[in-house]
C-alpha cells in the first residue's frame, strides 16, 4: 500500500496522527503532515483507511 | 413507523419549516424531532431564517461532508447569500474577520501561523498540566460547600485556565472575557449587544498583543505578536484571531464539561462504564461518543455557494445559502447505528461535531484532551456526584449559538 499527501491541502488537524500514529507526524513549525513512511507495511492498511476517511482537508490518497 | 408522519415531504410543500427548530420537550440531548424527518425524505430541503431568508438545509451526514470538503462552498460572511445565524453575529462578523470566515488561500495563509500550537505532540505535551488544574479544581469543590454550580465551580475554569496559559492571557480576567463571550454566542444578542462585547474584547486583546510586542513570552500569543512585527498581520487581524481563539478555546469545552456531565449522569450505566475504566481507548471513545451524541455546535455549519451544487436530488445555485445540520448527520443512521443511544463504548471517529473540511475545528485535539482529562477524573474522584435539581429545572442553552446548560447545580 502506498500513501500520498498533500501538504498544501493540510489543515494540521492531527487526525491522521491518531489514527496511524506509526506512519503520520507533522511538523514542528506548522503541524503539516509529514509521512514516516511511504509504502508501510500492510497490517497498518486498517488504520491508513481510516486516516485517510478521517482528513478533513481530503489530504491524504491510498494506493492499495 | 409513525403512519401519519411517514407520507409527509417537505421537499412537496408549500411551507418552508423555520430554523433552527425546537427541541422536543423532555429530550434535552436529542436534535429537534423534524430533523429526522428532513434527512428521510427531504435530506436538501429549504429552511426560513431569522431575517426571512431560505436557504437550503442539509440533514445528511454524506452531503454534509460531501458539501464542507467542496472547494465551490464558501465560508465567507462577506458574501452576499451567507445565512447568517442571528442579527449579533451578522453585525458581529462585519467588526472582526478570521481565518474561521475567510476562504482560502487567505483562510489557509493566517491559521497555519497557529496550527503548532495544537498540534497533536505539543497537546499531548499540556495533559500532565491539565490533570494538574482538573486535580485541583476538584480538591476545592470537595472542600467547598455543597450543592454546587458545576458550570461556575468547574466545567468554565478548566478550559478557560488551559487557554490563559495557552495563550498567555491572565487568568485573573476571566470574568471579563467569560461574560462578553457568552454574549458573542447568544442568539437572542441584539447587534447593538454583541457588537459592543466584540469591540471591548478586541480592545482588550490589542492591549495584550501590544504587551506581547514590547515583551515577548513562551506563549502563543507573542507568537501572533510576531507576526505582527513580521507585517504578516495587521494589529486588528492580530487582535481579532486572539479574540477568536480565545473565546472557543473555553465555551465550547465547557459547554461540552457541563452538559456531557448531565448526559452521563442520565445514562448511569454509561457514565459506570467511565467511572470504573481504566482503560484511556475507552475514555477517548467516550469523548468521542459524547461529542457525537451532544453536538454541540447546533445551529448548524453556515455556507454559501460559489458554483451551481448538484447534491440530495437538488440543485443549489450559485449565491444560496446552506446551512449544515451537523447535530443531525451526527443522529444518520445510514452512518451509526441506533444513532439515538448513548453508547460510551462506540468510538464514532467519524462524527462532524468539530465540522469537516478546511474549517474543522483548528483547536479539537486540545479539546479532546481537556476532556479525556475530565471525563477519567471527575467521576472517579467524586463517584456519588449526581443533580441536586430535577432535570426539568435545569437551564438549557436553547438560544445559544453552542448549546450547553447555563447552570449545573450538583452534590454527592
Amino acid at each position: 500500500m502506498k500513501v500520498i499527501i498533500d501538504q498544501d491541502k493540510c489543515v494540521a488537524s492531527g487526525q491522521c496522527v491518531l489514527a496511524a500514529p506509526e506512519v503520520f507526524d507533522q511538523r514542528e513549525e506548522d503541524g503539516i503532515v509529514v509521512l514516516l513512511a511511504e509504502n508501510p507495511p500492510q497490517d497498518a492498511a486498517e488504520s491508513l483507511r481510516e486516516a485517510a476517511a478521517l482528513c478533513p482537508a481530503l489530504a491524504i490518497a491510498l494506493e492499495e | 413507523m409513525n403512519p401519519v408522519s411517514a407520507p409527509t415531504h417537505h421537499a412537496l410543500t408549500t411551507e418552508i419549516p423555520d430554523y433552527p427548530m425546537s427541541r422536543a420537550t423532555g429530550c434535552p440531548f436529542d436534535p429537534p424531532p423534524e430533523l429526522s424527518e428532513l434527512r428521510a425524505h427531504a435530506p436538501v430541503s429549504r429552511v426560513r431564517l431569522w431575517d426571512g431568508s431560505t436557504p437550503w438545509l442539509v440533514t445528511g451526514y454524506a452531503d454534509q461532508r460531501a458539501l464542507l470538503g467542496d472547494p465551490r462552498v464558501s465560508a465567507d460572511v462577506t458574501r452576499s447569500g451567507y445565512p447568517h445565524q442571528s442579527a449579533g453575529l451578522k453585525a458581529r462578523r462585519a467588526e472582526a474577520s478570521t481565518f474561521i470566515n475567510q476562504d482560502d488561500p487567505e483562510h489557509a495563509r493566517q491559521r497555519r501561523m497557529v496550527t503548532a500550537a495544537f498540534s497533536i505532540k505539543r497537546v499531548e505535551a499540556m495533559r500532565p498540566a491539565i490533570q494538574r488544574i482538573v486535580e485541583e479544581l476538584i480538591d476545592e469543590l470537595l472542600a467547598g460547600p455543597k450543592p454546587v454550580d458545576l458550570v461556575q465551580a468547574f466545567a468554565l475554569p478548566v478550559p478557560s485556565l488551559v487557554i490563559c496559559e495557552l495563550l498567555g492571557v491572565p487568568y485573573q480576567d476571566h470574568e471579563f472575557f467569560q461574560v462578553r463571550s457568552r454574549a458573542l454566542i447568544k442568539s437572542t444578542a441584539t447587534p447593538e449587544e454583541s457588537v459592543a462585547a466584540v469591540r471591548e474584547l478586541i480592545a482588550y486583546l490589542d492591549d495584550l498583543v501590544g504587551e506581547k510586542l514590547a515583551h515577548p513570552a513562551e506563549d502563543l500569543l507573542s507568537l501572533v505578536a510576531e507576526q505582527v512585527r513580521a507585517g504578516a498581520l495587521t494589529r486588528r487581524e492580530a487582535a481579532s484571531m486572539a479574540q477568536l481563539l480565545l473565546v472557543a478555546g473555553h465555551e465550547t469545552t465547557a459547554n461540552m464539561i457541563a452538559l456531557g456531565t448531565l448526559a452521563l449522569i442520565e445514562h448511569p450505566d454509561q457514565l459506570a462504564r467511565v467511572r470504573e475504566s481504566q482503560d484511556p481507548k475507552l475514555i477517548a471513545s467516550a469523548v468521542e461518543e459524547l461529542l457525537r451524541y451532544l453536538n454541540i455546535v447546533h445551529s448548524g455549519r453556515r455556507r454559501v455557494a460559489l458554483e451551481d451544487i448538484e447534491v440530495g436530488g437538488v440543485t443549489v445555485r450559485a449565491g444560496e445559502g446552506l446551512v449544515l445540520a451537523n447535530d443531525s448527520g451526527n443522529r444518520d443512521p445510514e452512518v451509526f447505528a441506533e444513532p439515538d443511544r448513548l453508547d460510551v463504548g462506540r468510538n464514532p471517529r467519524r462524527h462532524v461535531a468539530f465540522g469537516f473540511g478546511v474549517h474543522q475545528c483548528l483547536g479539537q485535539p486540545l479539546a479532546r484532551v481537556e476532556l479525556q482529562v475530565v471525563y477519567s477524573t471527575l467521576y472517579r474522584r467524586i463517584p456519588g456526584l449526581r443533580l441536586a435539581a430535577d432535570i426539568e429545572q435545569i437551564p438549557f442553552k436553547h438560544d445559544g449559538l453552542v448549546y450547553g446548560v447555563y447552570e449545573l447545580p450538583v452534590t454527592w
